[in-house]
């Protein structure tokens, strides 16, 4: 049975319905990519996920529990996070304490769940006494990411995680997401750099004008003729 | 005039006042950045708690003693209002609250002047004269006052700094969207902001009121010089209330040299446009909200 199963969701940030069906499913430990031109309702099909939409049709089902009427603090504890696209940090805290607010929720001893995370990124362990906003684009991120994994989440939803950093860091993110995918989570992100997102991931959802278009393996997806003629640039 | 008469009659004067601004400042500050609105009933809580302070001397109570008390009654207070008036309008735009909170001020006021009067009155009667440290004159209440801002200022620091929910409070101030979804508690931040602002309230109010006189119209005529104070030392800043709040009130004593004793209240408008007129975000880049 899949994690994450999304069955046929309508639905829209007010009155209007932005989504007009989306199924998406999330099987343990994969990468689910979800790309598509602008306006298709990429993020918005993640946000439904997360408890940010009205959702007026279908249903939503992780792990087991119908979560499609959730608050998002309530689905955050049943472990799904959720890491946006921009205003990711807080910019005024150090990175130690963006993690240290990553694991609010969680009580006890932390020091296991910060080695883990600066294990995944080093370059955060240097940095963990600066200001997360003094960070460039790709530590932020990297920050962004080890907030949300404080809570040790099994499905990590990634709004745009490359959106604006250099090629090295995308490259760099991917791999991240691919660690952090090996520690056990499984991940749903939103791209716009199609091509190499369908490349990394293990599957591939193609969404326009808020409904599923295309489904299937990254590989395939970009083998597909059609798939590259709309979405890709040929 | 002698550097001490200087001393004396201007600056000490305009510190002991600049510290107590700088403690209502505070509480504008926290409700700007963390609920992120103007607070205009924060005189008039801040006489409340003046006022509150008043009615437990009034048992018997040292004013000193009787201080954390009325901080503890004030906050409860503090945090019915918001439960009462500010909740209900949570949802709506933020200048709706800013409109409420003005007339929860004339509600607040009203209730004092119905249960204590209008008239003026202090918490101890009698002529105090100043101790003499090395020729600068401090009576003992203007020590006291110094050194509780000092206390409340390094212990509301440690709070934000080191404590879970202090940095709730932080993160909330700094990006709410990922406090919510990080699993902080809105309504828990909120409560907690609205008992340290009634306390700091509390504690302005019964300050002013030791150092001059307690009446019913004392917290409305804080509230330019206490916002003047948070918007110079930037929107969101504790550590910026502070300074704004000293250089309000060493500038409100200054003014004399310059302008009639009468216009000693204009200083902290003058001081407010020209911070809005030349660096906007305050001197600490506070928030643009």
């Amino acid at each position: 049975m899949a994690l994450l199963d999304m069955k046929d969701v309508r639905g829209g940030y007010g009155d209007a319905d932005i989504l007009q069906g989306v199924s998406i499913t999330v099987a343990e430990k994969e990468i689910v990519v979800i790309v598509g031109p602008n306006g298709a309702g990429k993020s918005t099909a993640m946000k439904a996920v997360f408890g940010l939409l009205n959702v007026r049709g279908g249903q939503i089902v992780f792990d087991g529990d119908d979560i499609t009427h959730w608050a998002p603090n309530r689905i955050v504890q049943r472990g799904i996070c959720y890491v946006p696209q921009v205003d990711n940090v807080f910019r005024e805290m150090t990175v130690h304490e963006n993690l240290e607010m990553g694991g609010f929720l969680r009580s006890g001893d932390l020091s296991a769940a910060y080695d883990r995370i600066y294990g995944l990124f080093p370059d955060l362990k240097a940095k963990r006494r600066n200001l997360a906003g003094d960070l460039s684009g790709g530590q932020r991120q990297m920050v962004a990411m080890g907030r949300a994994l404080m809570l040790e989440p099994k499905l990590l939803l990634l709004d745009e995680p490359t959106a604006g950093l250099s090629p090295k860091y995308m490259e760099q993110i991917f791999q991240i997401t691919r660690d952090v995918r090996d520690h056990g989570v499984s991940i749903l992100l939103v791209e716009q750099h199609a091509k190499q997102a369908l490349a990394f991931c293990d599957r591939g959802y193609v969404l326009a004008t808020g409904a599923n278009r295309h489904e299937g393996t990254g590989q395939a997806l970009l083998a597909d003729r059609e798939v590259a003629e709309m979405f890709l640039g040929g | 005039m002698t550097l001490l008469d200087f001393l004396n009659f201007y600056l000490v004067p305009g510190i002991v006042l600049g510290a107590i601004y700088a403690v209502g400042a505070i509480g504008i500050t926290l409700v700007f950045g963390i609920l992120r609105f103007a607070h205009f009933a924060h005189g008039d809580m801040t006489t409340l708690g003046a006022f509150v302070a008043l009615a437990l001397v009034g048992t018997g109570m040292n004013p000193w003693a009787a201080l954390p008390l009325a901080m503890i009654i004030t906050a409860a207070i503090a945090i019915g209002v918001d439960r009462t008036f500010y909740d209900y309008l949570a949802k709506r735009p933020k200048i709706v609250t800013v409109m409420a909170s003005l007339g929860v001020a004339l509600m607040l006021r009203s209730v004092v002047q119905v249960v204590w009067g209008v008239d003026p009155t202090t918490y101890a009667s009698g002529i105090v004269r100043p101790n003499d440290y090395f020729g600068i004159l401090l009576r003992p209440r203007e020590l006291y006052t110094l050194g509780a801002v000092a206390l409340i200022v390094v212990g509301l620091e440690l709070f934000l700094r080191r404590s879970k929910w202090g940095k709730a409070m932080r993160a909330m101030s700094d990006n709410p969207d990922l406090a919510r979804l990080s699993g902080v508690d809105n309504r828990k931040v909120t409560m907690l902001t609205w008992a340290i602002v009634g306390a700091l309230c509390a504690a302005a109010g019964f300050m002013l009121g030791i150092n001059t006189e307690v009446h019913s119209m004392m917290g409305w005529h804080l509230l330019l010089p206490m916002f003047a104070a948070a918007i110079l030392g930037g929107v969101g800043r504790v550590q910026g209330a502070v300074l704004g709040g000293l250089v309000v009130g060493v500038a409100e004593e200054l003014s004399v040299f310059i302008l009639p004793a009468q216009y000693k209240a204009a200083t902290a408008f003058a001081l407010l446009l020209l911070i809005l007129l030349v660096r906007p975000r305050g001197l600490l880049n506070g928030k643009v909200l």
